[in-house]
């Protein structure tokens, strides 16, 4: 296998951390939703530690994009 | 877009000199007026108008201060939630902070297209959110210096460390505390970026889609196409996501530094 095709297989397998990054943020939401039904009255004022939750999870899923950004134009 | 009808889902985040300015140069470095930096002008002449409309100060408000408002109140609280009384000082920062970004990553998404316009979404660069990056995080690390002294520095040693662990925590704390900016800079760019790719994929699957024939165009152009209209809500959602992200990113930064931990 010549470096090319190696750096796009890996580009492509890149791609497998932005699906498990959308089961992190699909989790974060979710469990938010699961609580917030439980006790509504807490809720609002935990919007602030969803979207952290939410912006961590994302920015790992994120990470991968540049990785595979990386491989094809660096 | 290149030729061929193949299309480059790169080429959108091009940057051009404009008004035939490529030669401007201050010390050696060239200081061209590009189409981000014109984009990043147009966004700020409109939030200084969306704000100016706002500051009629009436006691009934009319819908425009109302809009102006609601957007400073959202800041307020956010600052008051995360930071306390202290964070008062900082609302016209995370408000400017929080208005220009959500302004330009709007603006880049705007159907300007059919008006002959290349709306270009200069928060797709790192070299622009870098900066805001940097912006709040020098605010972090003058405030917290400036407030606290070198105590400051006992933000990497949480309290009730066990001693054998202060070595190690304190690693994993500066080492977390330094990459805030990267993280911050990071998200909003490639946030932006993917998005805007993805909706120039999709598009390309349409044109050519609808290049090749009736059938070919309804057994892909017709559900792209759908399919866009999805992704382009999707894309007005998280413009206003990472936004309020970046804001609110910085102002728990802001509470480390007012408050330590």
């Amino acid at each position: 296998m010549d470096a090319e095709a190696a750096k796009l297989l890996g580009a492509g397998f890149a791609a497998i951390g932005a699906g498990l990054a959308s089961i992190g943020v699909g989790n974060v939401f979710a469990k938010f939703l699961e609580g917030a039904l439980r006790n509504p009255g807490a809720a609002d004022a935990q919007q602030g530690r969803l979207f952290i939750g939410f912006a961590g999870a994302e920015l790992l899923g994120l990470l991968s994009f540049v990785i595979a950004a990386l491989l094809i134009f660096a | 877009m290149a030729a061929e009808g193949k299309v480059d889902p790169m080429h959108q985040f091009s940057i051009e000199p404009l008004f035939g300015s490529e030669g401007w140069s201050i010390a050696g470095y060239n200081v061209a007026f590009t189409n981000s930096s014109l984009w990043m002008a147009i966004a700020a002449v409109l939030l200084a108008v969306f704000v100016a409309g706002g500051m009629k100060r009436q006691l009934v408000p009319g819908r425009w201060q109302m809009a102006v408002e609601t957007f400073t109140g959202f800041i307020d609280g956010m600052l008051a939630a995360n930071v306390g009384l202290a964070g008062k000082k900082y609302v016209p920062y995370i408000f400017s902070l929080f208005m220009f970004i959500l302004f330009a990553n709007f603006l880049g998404l705007m159907p300007l297209g059919v008006l002959g316009l290349h709306p270009f979404t200069f928060t797709s660069h790192f070299s622009a959110t870098g900066v805001l990056a940097v912006m709040s995080f020098s605010i972090v690390i003058i405030v917290g210096l400036v407030k606290h002294k070198l105590h400051f520095f006992s933000l990497f040693v949480p309290h009730g460390t066990p001693l054998v662990m202060i070595p190690l925590i304190f690693c994993v704390e500066l080492i977390s505390f330094l990459v805030r900016p990267f993280s911050l800079g990071l998200r909003l760019f490639v946030a932006m970026m993917a998005g805007h790719v993805l909706l120039e994929v999709l598009s390309s699957f349409v044109i050519s889609g609808g290049n090749n024939g009736a059938v070919m165009f309804a057994i892909a152009g017709l559900p792209s196409f759908i399919l866009m209209v999805g992704i382009c809500a999707l894309e007005l959602l998280v413009a206003g996501i990472q936004a309020y992200v970046f804001a609110l990113l910085t102002c728990v930064y802001l509470n480390d530094a007012e408050n330590l931990h």
